[in-house]
């Protein structure tokens, strides 16, 4: 670590230049790789205005994006917002890439700037470099490069088959990006670095392979469709099959190629968010608690003053404030107090375990190591898995937690169903961690039969769950949008298992000529 | 670790995003610019602004449970009183009632609002409108003219020196005269300078010598920048189209106008400036009011302080003929000219004011647009051939003569905008003309 000629201080004031920020970097670094033991990508910073922040929030945070209409909505939105004053902007981005790519801002104090680079250079950066999820489902390498291909194929086409086809494409695609996503890993790793060639191998292949001569082959008998048994055809289609982009992208009948190919790119993105989705709990906390560490030993060593000690902790408790649920201020948990809570909750029963905690948590309880111990449960758990191992009692006690019943009956009463007491901890923490399973959240729809060679219907069903049903008029919506991709009808079955019955229903018919008409 | 400087790379990168979202909602933009214009008062009407637009036009619907029905549960902190096994009665406002799941529903959301810039809001404003005959043909003499570069010259003021023309022109006249290069006579100096001094071979040190003198000679000869290769930036004058235009407001002030009817007026005069104002870099106005007789008054006279007398529109027409004598000659400014009045005249200026109408003002103008004005409350007539007003009859004869002319009627503010494009809308190419009589009954 390289300070000013005698002081340790390494900055003074609130002005800062690439010289203090790559000091600030330095020393951050130190205390990051040597005491906390993170092992993160290597930092690239990259400095923005405030118009330029405003920008990337509405290309959800990426460097570059393909163009749509809905991120100058969200432009506008978010600018609307802040120029009226009703939401500040944040103080930084970081993208999951390799080199790790951290925005900014300039009007940022040099103090900040510190809590940035800490947070997000090596907090998130070592979450994304370390947490199975990311692993799994991302390539931190090539993200960049994939979105370069995507926006210039998405603008190609829009120059070769017009701004409306493209549009209503993306459009559709949109909608159903919730449900383009593999919840579970398959064979085989999907590759963002080689999806550019495959695309055009794709297309080279199918040149070259066609011969107007195989359309006059007579088919063998059994390869006719109706030999096959209702179950093998249904395998050979996937069904069921979650991913509904997926579904879309290589069984529609009517689409072009070039309509697969967009779909496969919002799918591809959508896949790749998908784990910040399901982290974001532990990724905030993550990177909370190791700003919290590495500005307190910065203090500690007398590299910042504490003037800019008080300034960060000023910041710092604003992140983590959790309002109560009487609050006007309320608007549910804050991912950045409770990720930060826990983790240092860990870190106490790392080191300084009451008995509680040793019957809690036999595993970590006064192991004495608390970076080991965390690095672990950050490369190896999600929120939801995270919540219902590592929340504590202390800690339930502590935000006196508890859990509130709507039976679903307008006219009972809600009931109380466990509060933060000897009986209420398990349920209380099972309540949490479904709080933040996906599988939990979000609706179940799957596609369950298409009639291939009859009409063509494509069949969903959503298999209800506590008797919450379907939002009606969106899903009128994107159902509309499933029909226009799958070009024929379109069916949804709403299905409560616990009561053995079709609840509800909802089609949608294809628009003539909507995808392919100007 | 790498530090990016990206403040340089300037923004609006999202404003592709943004023009293909305007291009997406732009009915329902264009819908809210128009109600928002309503509302405006007229300094803050060519201000951009928030605007907002349903928000069924541009919604993104995705798949989510709804936000009602079924069994939910919650999970909040901050528990103060309840044990297990309480019961909390519904409140539909309670935090502490329904799931949280629904919270992003966003359903209790009508609007969806946001700021457009001043050119946005205008450009919407002003849509699918057109002035007539927007430019002059004639073009002003020579103070609208501007210079513009135009190839290089061999004469010149010496801070019009094209350097690079120059030197290039010395460059390629040296090689191909085939000057000495320095270096080389240098070179040359130098081998006889030690010739000289070892004192051997005094007949090449002769024959170098001689050589050396014809070098230096040819490089005294063949200059290093000659007169003949100095370039000057010709400069071109160009004749630039007037850019200028004087808005003449003529207004009945007598006392049968009221004050809602003079608003009505002022607004369509602040449209039409506001729209002169975009097509012209300089607009002046000038303001005439008249009883029965005409005068050029300021702004705040023109819309306030009441008069009284007779009405006799000729006057004014005389009065606007009179000011563009003396300060608008019509080769260097494009003149239109709105009137409003209620449509009273003195019956025996009816002839003169069809004749000065037609013979003074309308050759000096590139428009002309009469808007009469009548009371809030009065009812649309039905058949409206008797109620037409002397002013109406006169001028409508004079439109259907075939002159550049364009009337309308407006009774209430709202209509005051659709009465503005009517009159400007863009004319199909091909069709009549202007010379067809645009008017009617608002």
């Amino acid at each position: 670590m390289n300070s000013m000629s005698g002081s340790p201080l390494l900055f003074e004031g609130a002005d800062w230049t690439y010289e203090t920020l790559q000091r600030i970097n330095d020393a951050c670094e130190a205390i990051a790789h040597g005491e906390l033991g993170l092992k993160t990508y290597p930092n690239q910073i990259e400095i923005i205005t405030t118009e330029q922040m405003l920008d990337a929030y509405s290309s959800v945070g990426m460097p570059l994006f393909y163009g749509h209409w809905s991120f100058g909505k969200s432009f506008a939105h978010h600018e609307a917002g802040y120029r009226k004053g009703l939401r500040g902007l944040a103080y930084e981005i970081v993208i999951n890439s390799n080199p790790c790519i951290s925005y900014i801002m300039e009007e940022n104090s040099a103090t900040m700037q510190t809590l940035v680079i800490a947070h997000a250079a090596f907090g998130h950066n070592h979450f994304f470099k370390n947490n199975y999820l990311f692993k799994q489902w991302t390539q931190a390498e090539s993200i960049v490069g994939y979105l370069d291909f995507a926006k210039s194929f998405i603008a190609d086409c829009e120059e070769r088959y017009g701004h409306v086809a493209v549009e209503r494409v993306l459009d559709a695609a949109h909608a159903l990006q919730s449900h383009g996503v593999h919840r579970y890993p398959r064979k085989r790793k999907p590759d963002l670095a080689s999806e550019q060639r495959r695309e055009r191998d794709r297309r080279e292949h199918q040149e070259q392979m066609f011969n107007d001569l195989w359309r006059t082959v007579p088919e063998k008998e059994k390869n006719k469709p109706g030999n096959l048994s209702d179950d093998r055809r249904k395998a050979l289609l996937e069904l069921p099959q979650e991913n509904i982009l997926y579904f879309v992208e290589k069984t529609a009948p009517r689409l072009a190629p070039w309509q697969r190919e967009i779909i496969r790119i919002v799918r591809l993105i959508a896949q790749y968010f998908y784990p910040q989705g399901q982290t974001k709990l532990m990724n905030e906390g993550c990177a909370t608690y190791c700003h919290y560490q590495i500005m307190g030993k910065l203090y500690e060593t007398g590299q910042i003053t504490e003037g800019s000690y008080l300034e960060f902790l000023g910041s710092h408790t604003n992140v983590v404030m959790q309002p109560e649920y009487d609050d006007k201020r309320f608007g549910g948990i804050n991912p950045y107090a409770l990720g930060f809570a826990m983790m240092q909750d860990i870190e106490r029963i790392v080191t300084k375990p009451e008995d509680e905690d040793r019957e809690w948590f036999p595993d970590i309880a006064g192991r004495g190591d608390p970076a080991a111990v965390l690095a672990d449960v950050w490369a190896n758990y999600r929120d939801e898995s995270f919540v219902s191992q590592f929340l504590s009692p202390a800690l339930m006690r502590r935000w006196k937690l508890f859990h509130v019943q709507d039976g679903g009956d307008p006219k009972k009463d809600l009931k109380v169903a466990a509060i933060h007491d000897e009986r209420g901890y398990r349920g209380l923490r099972r309540a949490l961690s479904r709080h933040y399973d996906v599988a939990w959240q979000d609706p179940d729809i799957q596609v369950v039969d298409v009639d291939l060679a009859g009409d063509r219907r494509l069949m969903l069903q959503h298999n209800v769950l506590n008797g919450v049903l379907m939002s009606e008029r969106e899903t009128r919506e994107v159902l509309q949008h499933l029909a226009d991709l799958w070009g024929y009808d379109v069916h949804l079955k709403e299905v409560d298992a616990a009561a053995g019955k079709v609840v509800k229903e909802h089609s949608a018919s294809a628009r003539a000529n909507f995808l392919q008409g100007g | 670790m790498h530090i990016v400087d990206r403040r340089l790379n300037g923004s609006g990168k999202s404003l592709a995003n943004r023009q293909r979202f305007l291009r997406r909602a732009k009915t329902l933009v264009r819908q809210a610019v128009r109600n928002s214009s309503k509302d405006r008062s007229i300094k803050d009407l060519d201000q951009g602004g928030e605007v907002s637009i349903p928000v069924d036009g541009v919604r993104e619907p995705r798949l989510r449970r709804s936000s009602k029905g079924g069994v939910r549960e919650g999970l909040f902190p901050g528990n103060k009183r309840f044990v297990e096994g309480d019961t909390i009665p519904r409140d539909p406002s309670g935090g502490g009632g329904r799931g949280n799941e629904g919270a992003e529903d966003g359903s209790g959301e009508d609007d969806f609002r946001f700021v457009l810039s001043r050119e946005e809001y205008l450009d919407l404003f002003f849509d699918d409108l057109e002035l007539p005959d927007l430019a002059k043909k004639k073009l002003a003499t020579a103070e609208s003219q501007s210079l513009s570069r135009a190839g290089y010259s061999t004469a010149g003021s010496p801070a019009n020196m094209s350097l690079t023309r120059t030197m290039r022109n010395s460059l390629s006249r040296r090689i191909a005269l085939k000057r000495p290069k320095g270096e080389d006579v240098r070179a040359l100096e130098a081998e006889v300078e030690a010739l000289a001094e070892s004192g051997l071979d005094p007949g090449r040190l002769d024959a170098l010598r001689a050589e050396l003198a014809h070098l230096v000679e040819r490089t005294r000869r063949v200059s290093f920048v000659d007169p003949i290769d100095i370039r000057y930036r010709r400069f071109n004058p160009v004749p630039k189209p007037v850019a200028q235009a004087v808005m003449f407001c003529l207004m009945d002030t007598s006392a049968s106008m009221t004050e809602h009817m003079k608003d009505l007026a002022k607004r369509f005069f602040s449209l039409l400036y506001i729209f002169l104002k975009r097509r012209y870099k300089n607009v002046d106005i000038v303001f005439i009011r008249h009883t029965h007789e005409a005068r050029e008054v300021d702004e705040d006279t023109f819309f306030s302080s009441p008069e009284t007398g007779g009405t006799v529109v000729s006057s004014a027409l005389d009065e606007m003929i009179r000011v563009v004598e003396a300060r608008y000659p019509p080769g260097d400014w494009n003149i239109y000219t709105a009137q409003a009045s209620d449509g009273d005249n003195s019956s025996g200026d009816t002839e003169r004011t069809a004749t000065t109408l037609r013979d003074g003002v309308l050759p000096l103008c590139q428009y002309f647009a009469y808007l009469e004005v009548g009371r809030e409350n009065e009812t649309p007539h039905m058949g409206f051939v008797q109620r037409q007003t002397e002013l109406w009859r006169t001028y409508e004869a004079v439109a259907k003569s075939g002159a550049d002319f364009a009337m309308c009627k407006v009774r209430h503010r709202a209509e005051i905008y659709p009465v503005f494009r009517k009159l400007f809308e863009r004319k199909e190419k091909g069709a009549a003309g202007g010379a067809t009589a645009r008017g009617a009954s608002a």
